[in-house]
């Protein structure tokens, strides 16, 4: 399992540099399906079905189709020259690293953490992790759901009217 | 079992990629690809902290995340779809019609 964890990661971590180094966008949106789809083997291995699932139905499955059609639909040329490098950009990727030494450091030096809650897996699957997140969703998160909910309706919309050629 | 610093570091590097293709690329569809990638990092660091302490409000918090993240992915790209077609360019260094 932990071989698993690790072959995932080293998978995940180079397709999304895949993403980076890509010319064309397209191969730059298949190498993020590919990242997608080891963060859900990961979130599988994390014991969290239903995340996983949604990850690919929603991720993989809806947004980068919608990346992909919308690069089709503009029919794009690969980019020319990849990066332009400048100092304020070599300064940018320097402070960049230096923050992910410093959290991996701290990381790495140990964690702290707080009180546990009641969820344990065995409670989960004993439960059905779907039923008590249905739960918690309609229970005590009702309120951010239903904000939620209006704020992708208020996207829909959004997504018409900016689309629309012409406003009448 | 998975240690839980580890997913950590991966969700760390993930972000940082994310970070250095905003920062690097040009292309405004590729940008909006990193973007992703960042929100993605954070979705497995909500997992790993969730299954360290036993907690459900990380798994909630991941359904708001990807719910933002569709919302925000069809407001841009459609926000991309009309600049490209008035302007016929994708470069961000040739968005400046809003400067002053």
């Amino acid at each position: 399992m932990l071989f698993t964890f690790y072959l995932f990661a080293v998978i995940a971590v180079a397709s999304s540099l895949g993403v980076l180094i890509c010319r064309n966008p397209i191969y730059s949106a298949m190498s993020l399906v590919c990242t997608f789809f080891c963060l859900g083997v990961i979130y599988i291995l994390l014991n969290e079905e239903f995340v996983a699932v949604i990850q690919i139905l929603v991720y993989a499955g809806a947004i980068l189709v919608l990346f992909l059609f919308v690069i089709m639909l503009l029919n794009i040329t690969p980019d020319g020259e990849l990066f332009r490098l400048n100092i304020p950009k070599v300064i940018g990727i320097g402070i960049t690293i230096g923050f992910l030494a410093q959290i991996i450091g701290l990381f790495l030096s140990g964690l702290q953490y707080g009180p546990k809650d009641i969820y344990t897996v065995e409670k989960l699957t004993e439960e059905g992790s779907i039923a008590v997140i249905g739960r918690l969703l309609y229970g005590e998160y009702v309120l951010p759901f239903e904000v939620v909910s209006l704020l992708l309706l208020v996207a829909v919309i959004g997504a018409v009217i900016i689309g629309k050629r012409r406003l009448d | 079992m998975i240690p839980t610093q580890h997913v950590l570091i991966l969700s760390a590097v993930l972000f940082t990629t994310g970070v250095l293709g905003v920062m690097l690329r040009r292309n405004v569809i590729v940008i909006f690809m990193s973007i992703e990638l960042m929100l993605n990092a954070v979705n497995l660091s909500f997992v790993a902290f969730a299954r360290a302490l036993d907690s459900m409000t990380g798994i909630i918090f991941i359904f708001f995340i990807i719910v933002v993240a569709a919302a925000e992915a069809v407001v841009g790209l459609s926000i991309i779809l009309s600049i490209y077609r008035n302007q016929k360019t994708l470069n961000v260094d040739e968005f400046n019609w809003l400067k002053w």
